[in-house]
């Protein structure tokens, strides 16, 4: 018995190890706190970098596109630019603690946000327009769906369960639905494209907009909870009679099919990178000249706009300590306007319209660098 | 130990040349009184740096979840509502969540995890022991992501196409309220049987290393007696290795409380307590993983926070109990 006493006690103690392990994620989780100090977890992520000539961080959303341009401008520039995939809020935290030298978010700063930033004023330059599709797998229809926003935002408030509800029959004449059962996928962690996607079902149902509301995590009222666009999409190909909300490129990438939807002058259009540039067109042309471009472009009421797209922002101070590093990235973002534009294409994203390019090239000429003494 | 050897060496050695004679004097007594106090101090250094470490997270972990914790109260805990447009959070189903996955795991794992140490030990031949045993060993090597992706793409179609269908269509069950709702596969049930798969190999491993300890007397004493083998590890073995099985459960209990990825790929991520199985749940674990890297709102990282230390009390309680379980067990059974 002796022996085995022993070996006992060391498997005991063994296993506080599991324990250990939580230990380590609730420690680094600990280091954001919540209160103001600076947060070491997500400063690390911008300080490991300092062989780079520019860094920045924040948005998963642009993340492909952005590593495309960084490895791009450095091939033709020699100038190499660091971005880490930290999500939005991440980077707009980032930038306010000046710990990276531009942040990047899909959502605009708030005023607020604003205010608490260390470096003074931010500047927001759209990069390129993200679009949001309702993707769907039911095997029994060949026609692509078509919705309205009133009925895709009853879809996803679980007040439509059944694929042959007369309201979605109505839209598709011709189609035959199945009797099986609505499965809603979502997203289960914090995300800008759950922000659009409720922005946009917001905008469209009044009872969306009392609850669950927009923001980056809801309380869904139906579904499943899945980890990412590659998440949802992979539940959505899996299951016959699911519905859910991915970016365009995970679409494209997984093969689903996405629903066309009835835009604000009545059109049902489809999700792609053309209807996305016109829907933030027509969205740009009712601006004011000097608009700070933060925006939602959701709900476009232009010819051949599709209705859930929004901007994805570079965040900017207007005035740099560095002025080296102004001039760098003012190159970088000018480059980004203009060549970088054709990259997003091939990468299912869609290309800010023509006629924003000039306002947006001037706006970054505006960030100045070495005002202030360091 | 150099305190209880010296007394009786030093006197017989010049000073100085206790380096010289390592031989005979076991301690190396004039270096050594140096150079054991430097080693004793450090090694109680390291030995204190692991409380304190726990300490200091405890402390930060409930510092940082606090005023969610003052702000909801004890609703915290019994509340189901997780909204971050509102701010209201409520952790109940995380908490409940954790619990049922975890138990789910140790009632599917426990018996087969025995079984196959039992196998491996009692009745394995060597050729095909080392190998088995080496196969199992390695699960518990697969990366719990690697886990999470087999659940997605194989697991969790197969719980959907014919776990589900069989228990409700085929057993007739799916008006029982364990097994009710509809069923699309990501489930409470799902994320047991991935746990139970993680789990398995700590059981085992354990349980096979305190079978083999047993001594061989024990056994040939109930030989001798005219058991048969069965009757052999059932009433001589097993009771014998008992507190030790125990304490190989709760291991794979703790690591079944704290795994998030797998979890969070299959379960579904539902803030809903359901009497079902079949429907989606979430875990404390998968809760913190999902929502903090997006959390920006002081509430919302506060009440991420008060879940983490939530999970460090539920896994305290669990090992405290484990604790209790084993030294109870020892003194109930065992042979000696």
């Amino acid at each position: 018995m002796r022996k085995n006493a022993i070996s006992l006690e060391v498997l005991v103690k063994r296993a506080p190890l599991a324990f250990l392990a939580l230990a380590s994620l609730t420690l680094a989780a600990c280091s954001s706190g919540g209160d103001k100090k600076p947060d070491s977890a997500r400063t690390e992520a911008g300080s490991t970098t300092s062989g780079a000539d520019l860094t920045g961080a924040g948005a998963t959303f642009p993340f492909p596109l952005y590593s495309r341009w960084v490895s791009e401008y450095q091939a033709a520039t020699g100038v190499k630019v660091n971005y880490q995939q930290i999500g939005s809020g991440g980077g707009i935290k980032q930038l306010q603690e000046e710990t990276v030298d531009f942040g990047a978010s899909d959502a605009p700063m708030t005023d607020a946000e604003i205010a608490s930033a260390k470096g003074g004023p931010v500047i927001h330059i759209p990069t390129v327009v993200g679009l949001v599709t309702i993707a769907y797998n039911v095997p029994q229809i060949s026609q692509p769906l078509k919705l309205s926003g009133p009925v895709a935002a009853d879809i996803f408030l679980g007040k439509i369960t059944k694929w042959n509800d007369s309201r979605i029959a109505s839209l598709n004449p011709g189609v035959t639905f199945p009797n099986t059962d609505i499965l809603v996928v979502h997203r289960s962690e914090g995300s800008g494209t759950t922000y659009i996607f409720s922005d946009y079902l917001a905008s469209v149902s009044p009872a969306w907009k009392a609850s669950p509301g927009k923001g980056k995590e809801l309380q869904w009222p139906v579904g499943l909870g899945e980890r990412g666009n590659d998440g949802v999409a992979g539940r959505i190909k899996q299951t016959p009679g699911a519905i859910g909300y991915v970016e365009l490129a995970f679409v494209t990438q997984n093969r689903l099919t996405a629903a066309q939807l009835q835009n604000a002058t009545g059109q049902f259009v489809a999700p792609s990178a053309d209807a996305a540039t016109a829907a933030a067109d027509a969205a740009v042309g009712k601006l004011p000249a000097n608009t700070d471009y933060r925006v939602s472009i959701i709900n476009s009421a232009g010819s051949g706009a599709y209705p859930i797209t929004s901007f994805t922002y570079l965040l900017v101070y207007q005035h740099m300590t560095d002025a080296a590093k102004a001039q760098k990235l003012r190159d970088f973002i000018k480059w980004a306007l203009t060549t970088g534009q054709k990259d997003a294409v091939t990468l299912d994203y869609a290309p800010l319209p023509s006629t924003m390019i000039p306002k947006l090239t001037a706006k970054a000429d505006s960030i100045s660098g070495g005002g202030a003494a360091k | 130990m150099s305190e209880d050897v010296a007394p009786f060496v030093a006197p017989a050695l010049p000073p100085g040349s206790g380096r010289a004679t390592p031989a005979i004097v076991p301690a190396h007594i004039e270096g050594a009184s140096f150079g054991d106090r430097v080693y004793r101090l450090a090694t109680t250094g390291f030995a204190l740096v692991i409380p304190a470490l726990l300490l200091l997270i405890a402390w930060e972990v409930f510092h940082a979840g606090w005023p969610a914790l003052t702000r909801f109260g004890f609703g915290f805990f019994t509340s189901s509502d997780w909204d971050a447009v509102k701010g209201n959070f409520g952790a109940a189903p995380a908490i409940y969540g954790t619990i049922v996955s975890s138990l789910l795991a140790l009632l599917l794992a426990t018996p087969l995890a025995v079984g196959v140490a039992i196998f491996l030990s009692e009745f394995a031949p060597n050729w095909i022991r080392t190998p088995i045993a080496f196969l199992v060993d390695l699960l518990a090597a697969i990366p719990s992501v690697v886990y999470g992706l087999w659940g997605v793409l194989v697991m969790v179609p197969f719980i959907r196409e014919h776990v589900m269908p069989f228990v409700k269509d085929t057993l007739h069950l799916g008006d029982f309220p364990l097994f009710s709702g509809a069923a699309y596969g990501p489930s409470m049930f799902a994320a047991g049987c991935i746990l139970a798969i993680m789990i398995l190999p700590y059981i085992s491993a354990v349980t096979r290393e305190v079978l083999r300890a047993v001594p061989r007397s024990q056994r040939e004493a109930a030989l001798a007696l005219g058991a048969t083998r069965w009757e052999m590890i059932w009433d001589a073995v097993l009771p014998y290795a008992r507190s030790g099985i125990v304490g190989g459960v709760i291991l794979g209990l703790g690591r079944a409380l704290g795994e998030t990825m797998a979890v969070t790929m299959v379960i579904g991520n539902r803030h809903e307590i359901s009497a079902s199985l079949f429907q989606p749940g979430y875990t404390m674990a998968s809760l913190i993983a999902n929502e903090f890297a997006e959390a920006t709102n002081d509430l919302h990282v506060s009440s991420l926070m008060a879940v983490g230390a939530g999970l460090f009390v539920v896994t305290i309680v669990v090992n405290v109990v484990a604790r209790w379980l084993v030294w109870r067990t020892a003194r109930a059974g065992g042979g000696t």
